[in-house]
């Protein structure tokens, strides 16, 4: 026996408020965060992502409060990033009720950060995250920062490896190409990725049927699944991807 | 209300948030205890825990709060260890060196082999929701297990491992064919590796079972 698969159902929040973009613009409205956290965990999703989609550029902080009020609804493991920058910005997410902290923008600027944070509480309260495109001359990826508005010159395997040598627990991965695109999982990142680091790898972007998610996890080796779209507009519900990825052979926790 | 009270130990090594927040919705009353404190209106004391274990026993003692936790223990009053919690309860652990632990059951704590029983590697830490299998079915005796969570997956973060006595295991999960002791008891004792608070329904209703000891 290995562990479940995990469906992640992922708030982006902006001004506190659930939104929903394509390649990370054109945001729409999706819900007020509390709500639509309580329905996923009555849905029996495995974990829950929320990120501040606009801390970072706005150099705002991921508002505690909403954090709080949503960790107060939830009995499964939630993970919170955005404009994470800082050990003490960890510390405040853990108080407010955050199990996992997603750190990206500021790990690229100060990679010691994971080092310095896991080295105090552990690594399995830090997620990696990273955002990343396809290379337009070469098929290897890039890592994007703040929100992907910024490119850097981080090859994506690489940087992979490092978060993990650093300690990260986990890494979520995003595919900017796939983002919005309802278009599946980029799964040759994903197997690349996933075939780089000894942890868990969280696939993200692109999420539009549940094959997708199904390959993800079969193909792409992922050990989760995060998605947005799919689960905020009720075109399908946790339990039915559950259904279908059990159909499909992937142990699935129902 | 349930005329209860839950004592939750912070010596800040843990982030009791969630576990305050469970308990809460579960209607008990709840007091975090953050230093020596008068023991006669908890029925019920948690041991919460993430981190290493070394830092985690210096802080319980830095803040004195062991003797308040062996007091109660030897009262033979309910008692819950969560995740570094639960490891804590044992007599000692090979995380980074030898440190001693709250020896109130015998056993030791070591790493989780990062290569499983075929030869092959696998993740480290145990990161997920794993099924809790039960491998004592004395269900006669009250317990914080019973037939609903049998076979139930909970969620598991830990990078070290309980050795102890059979007699001492009461759930066990698999990982990769590696059996590690999920749930330990010993009479009103228990300590369990996975995180009941962030285990859903199920994981909420051994917390439930445990109030009602």
């Amino acid at each position: 026996m290995s562990l479940y698969k995990r469906i992640i159902p992922c708030l982006d929040v902006a001004n506190g408020r659930v939104v929903k973009g394509t390649k990370f613009i054109n945001i729409v409205d999706a819900g007020d965060p509390v709500e639509v956290a309580k329905r996923y965990d009555q849905e029996g999703a495995d974990e829950i992502a929320f990120l501040d989609i606009t801390a970072t550029h706005e150099a705002r902080k991921t508002i505690i409060e909403t954090v709080e009020k949503v960790a107060c609804e939830v009995f499964i493991p939630l993970t919170v990033g955005g404009g994470v920058s800082n050990y003490s910005d960890v510390l405040n997410l853990l108080s407010a009720g955050a199990d996992k902290v997603a750190i990206n923008s500021a790990a690229v600027a100060n990679p010691n950060l994971i080092n310095q944070v896991t080295d105090k509480i552990g690594r399995q309260c830090i997620v990696a995250a990273i955002d990343v495109k396809q290379n337009k001359n070469n098929s290897n990826w890039t890592v994007y920062t703040h929100g992907g508005r910024n490119s850097t010159e981080i090859d994506a395997f690489q940087w992979a490896k490092e978060l993990c040598d650093r300690g990260a627990g986990e890494i979520l991965l995003t595919s900017m190409d796939r983002d919005g695109t309802k278009k599946g999982f980029d799964l040759d990142l994903l197997n690349l990725i996933s075939s780089a680091v000894s942890i868990p790898v969280i696939a993200s972007g692109g999420a539009g049927t549940l094959e997708h998610l199904r390959d993800a996890v079969v193909v792409g080796k992922a050990d989760a699944v995060l998605a947005a779209s799919i689960f905020h507009y009720s075109i399908y519900s946790i339990q039915e991807a559950k259904e279908y990825m059990r159909k499909h052979g992937v142990l699935v926790r129902i | 209300m349930i005329n209860k009270k839950i004592g939750i130990i912070d010596y800040g090594a843990s982030n009791i948030f969630n576990l305050v927040n469970a308990f809460e919705y579960l209607n008990v009353n709840v007091k975090v205890i953050d230093e020596p404190h008068d023991m006669s209106e908890i029925t019920h004391l948690v041991l919460p825990g993430v981190g290493a274990f070394e830092n985690g026993m210096n802080s319980l003692k830095n803040k004195n709060l062991t003797d308040l936790i062996l007091g109660h223990v030897e009262k033979e009053l309910p008692f819950l260890g969560i995740c570094l919690g639960m490891q804590m309860m044992l007599s000692e652990s090979y995380e980074f060196g030898s440190h001693s632990g709250l020896n109130i059951i015998n056993g030791k704590i070591k790493k989780i082999p990062n290569i499983n029983n075929d030869g092959a590697r696998h993740k480290i830490p145990h990161i997920g929701w794993n099924a809790i299998n039960i491998s004592s079915n004395n269900f006669l005796k009250k317990s914080i297990v019973n037939d609903a969570v049998d076979n139930q997956a909970m969620y598991f973060v830990h990078s070290y491992m309980a050795h102890t006595d059979e007699k001492n295991i009461l759930a066990t999960c698999n990982y990769n064919n590696i059996i590690i002791p999920s749930i330990i008891s010993s009479n009103n004792i228990f300590g369990c590796q996975f995180h009941p608070e962030k285990s859903g329904e199920k994981g909420l209703s051994i917390l439930m079972n445990f109030i009602n000891l």
